[in-house]
């Protein structure tokens, strides 16, 4: 019933009758509102993961938009590659930055929103006038018939991309195969000379060899919490600054003055007579 | 009639009818699936497992679901409100839909009304299921970044890595079948496989499917995502209540669908095998007998695998996918690609026969084995200058360490035990046991 769009064989007048048809209609108005929300959310977002999330809702809005329009394979493949790839790449990098830091308010440049806000603005006039200008009179083709001749939709795509586009697609690969090359050769590390990656032995080694051959103090040992993100206290209630994480931002040292307090005998303690009912 | 054609014009009660139908099985298979893991682990451990609740203990996952409902829900102080919700529910939700596109049956008439035993034939079937991973490792994902706590962002980190590197690796397999079944749909798929499964056919990629599937859904050994030696619980550490059951949920349901997948492709689908097409045990209704059967014999190995391997380190586990998997599968590819290119031209020229094929394989092979043994062996190199740091690889005292005598312990008198007069039996026992401790710092 739903996929019916798929396999119809319309003749040419009912093509251009039926090329939006109400279930068409439908799903647009609501993805397209969904991918806008997305994209707004994505700019106001103060959150850089939340920014992220936005935007994965706008890519899935857009991949179900293509699968509607009789596209499945450029559908399922913008939500496998973008969203499913690209994106989780994004917040791979954004959850190391540190869940708490937010984009500062603080303007660097003066009077940049004001100007990105115009600037911004004035391209999106300028995309929809001139697309709208350019396709108001076009009558769309559909897919209906293409997708039902030499195999579908994904036979035909393969064909296309290994017949007349087989340069432009030669051409991608290549671009992307020096990306992959680049990244490597900026990430590469050698096994040998001044600079080598230390082996496990070495390390090891150095570990006996320096002032401390035991482990580092583990995190929140002494405090009330059990997370990396808050550092050992010692018995005085000062933080231990070897249990700090280097790559993990930990709390802020006000928030954990009650335990610091408690631990160290100057805080607040329970009354041992409070039950007793008679005051010491 | 091609299933695309036959399920295009399903009533709507129908379509409805199908998708409860679906989420029945994936919830009721997943209550099933802990059973019967943690009765199988058992037997393999020499132990009875559960079996209290219930004729047998079957009711057991059942009861566990039921308390964990009723269970606290916390959020820490420090976890995204909103994230931290919708984590569980993004990984449950593709976890489901990727099921709607797997044939579990062939034609069969419901109420009158013919059609086949599955929800939509997509022209890009395979491609649903992978999307569908793709989009449930955005729920491990935030619920690690949205607990607010490390163990559970490291988990997260993992899970991510891990699960894109053995999306590569499936993909890559999962080409070669695409290539034979000139088709992307799952429907297909299992037509083409009515001459031959593809699991001896294409023996590689199904090796690499099954291993990267066990990756994709971190399991054991691949579970490193939730290491509870390292991690405590990884991803869902923070996680209680309802929505930790939506975690364990998806996982077995993920399952499920990663089995049904493999019997699709590799396993013939519903299909009994060395009888026809037209066969009473290939027709109605036995195809989902098969079918529940053959996922079954996959879901088992998952449980095998998890009783009998050890969980493997970060980076064997990476090595593994990058340096081994994913080459393999691209040379495999084009090897395929190009073996039936050969056969193409061949049969375009006038056919080859087997056995001149089979001595050009095999003088290819031998060609391989000569090179494999003439390239030298990798010597570990023996640095002089190496401190030893713990012995022979083990912390072992030197063989001419001098224990000191243990100090004459005081020996407690019966008399002196507060209560020695009204036992009898009893004091003898101490100034046995103190003796023995006493004598352990000699042995």
């Amino acid at each position: 019933m739903s996929l019916s769009f798929l396999l119809q064989q319309p003749d040419e007048v009912q093509r251009v009758v039926d090329t939006v048809t109400t279930g068409e209609a439908v799903a647009f108005w609501i993805l397209g509102p969904l991918a806008l929300a997305g994209a707004l959310g994505m700019l106001f977002a103060r959150n850089a993961v939340h920014s992220a999330l936005w935007l994965v809702l706008t890519m899935l809005s857009l991949g179900v938009l293509y699968m509607v329009q009789q596209a499945p394979f450029l559908g399922f493949v913008q939500i496998i590659v973008y969203t499913g790839a690209i994106m989780m790449l994004f917040l791979f990098v954004l959850m190391l930055v540190g869940r708490d830091s937010s984009d500062s308010v603080v303007e660097v440049l003066r009077g940049q929103r004001l100007a990105a806000a115009v600037i911004g603005v004035g391209f999106a006039g300028l995309v929809v006038a001139s697309v709208a200008r350019a396709l108001t009179d076009v009558e769309p083709a559909g897919l209906a018939q293409q997708n039902t001749q030499n195999g579908g939709n994904v036979a035909n795509i393969g064909e296309a991309l290994f017949t007349d586009y087989l340069f432009p697609f030669e051409l991608t690969s290549a671009l992307l195969i020096t990306a992959a090359v680049g990244a490597m050769v900026l990430a590469f590390t050698s096994r040998t000379g001044k600079d080598a990656k230390k082996t496990q032995r070495q390390l090891v080694e150095e570990r006996f060899r320096g002032d401390r051959p035991g482990s580092l103090p583990g995190p929140g040992v002494f405090a009330t919490a059990n997370s990396v993100a808050t550092p050992a206290l010692l018995p005085d209630g000062s933080v231990a600054p070897e249990s700090l994480s280097e790559l993990i931002e930990t709390t802020a040292r006000e928030t954990l003055e009650d335990d610091v307090a408690e631990v160290s005998g100057t805080g607040h303690q329970p009354d041992a007579h409070a039950l007793k009912g008679e005051s010491s | 009639m091609s299933t695309a054609e036959l399920l295009a014009d399903d009533p709507l009660w129908l379509i409805i009818v199908k998708v409860v139908a679906i989420f029945a099985f994936l919830v009721v298979m997943t209550l099933f699936m802990i059973n019967w893991e943690r009765k199988v682990v058992a037997r393999m451990q020499q132990r009875p497992g559960p079996n209290r609740v219930g004729p047998g203990g079957w009711l057991q996952s059942l009861a566990d679901g039921l308390k964990l409902a009723f269970k606290e829900d916390i959020r820490p102080v420090l976890a995204d409100k909103w994230v931290f919700f919708l984590a569980p529910v993004i990984s449950t939700i593709p976890a489901f839909v990727a099921f709607s596109v797997i044939p579990i049956g062939g034609e069969v008439s419901i109420f009158g009304e013919r059609t086949a035993l599955q929800l939509v034939d997509l022209p890009v079937g395979v491609l649903v299921v992978l999307a569908c991973s793709s989009l449930g490792v955005y729920g491990i994902v935030l619920s690690g970044w949205a607990s607010g706590s490390p163990y559970p962002l490291l988990g997260a980190l993992r899970s991510a890595a891990q699960v894109i590197s053995y999306e590569i690796a499936m993909g890559l397999s999962i080409i070669a079948v695409v290539m034979h079944s000139h088709s992307l749909s799952t429907s297909d798929i299992v037509e083409a496989q009515s001459s031959g499964w593809y699991f001896y056919l294409l023996p590689v990629s199904f090796l690499i499917y099954v291993c990267s599937m066990v990756g994709e859904t971190n399991r054991a050994p691949f579970d490193l995502p939730e290491a509870e030696s390292e991690l405590v619980g990884g991803f869902h550490t923070e996680y209680s209540s309802l929505k930790f059951a939506l975690f364990f949920l998806a996982e077995y349901v993920n399952m499920v669908t990663v089995s049904a997948l493999a019997t699709t492709l590799f396993l013939g689908g519903w299909r009994f095998p060395f009888v026809g097409d037209d066969h009473l045990l290939n027709s109605g209704w036995f195809g989902l007998l098969w079918f529940v059967l053959k996922t079954l014999g996959f879901l088992f190995l998952f449980i095998w695998l998890r009783g009998t391997l050890p969980r493997l380190r970060y980076d064997q586990f990476m090595r593994l996918g990058w340096k081994f998997l994913v080459p393999i599968a691209l040379v495999w590819f084009v090897a395929v690609a190009f073996a039936r290119y050969l056969r193409q031209e061949w049969e375009s020229a006038g056919g080859l026969d087997t056995s001149t094929a089979l001595i050009v394989i095999g003088a290819f092979l031998a060609v391989v084995l000569v090179i494999a043994f003439l390239l030298p062996d990798k010597r570990e190199q023996h640095d002089p200058d190496a401190v030893p740091v713990t012995g022979g690889g083990f912390p072992v005292p030197p063989l001419d360490l001098k224990v000191p005598k243990a100090p004459p312990r005081r020996q407690v008198r019966v008399a002196e035990l507060p209560g020695a007069d009204d036992q009898t039996q009893e004091p003898a026992a101490v100034p046995a046991a103190s003796h023995k401790e006493a004598s352990d710092g000699r042995v």
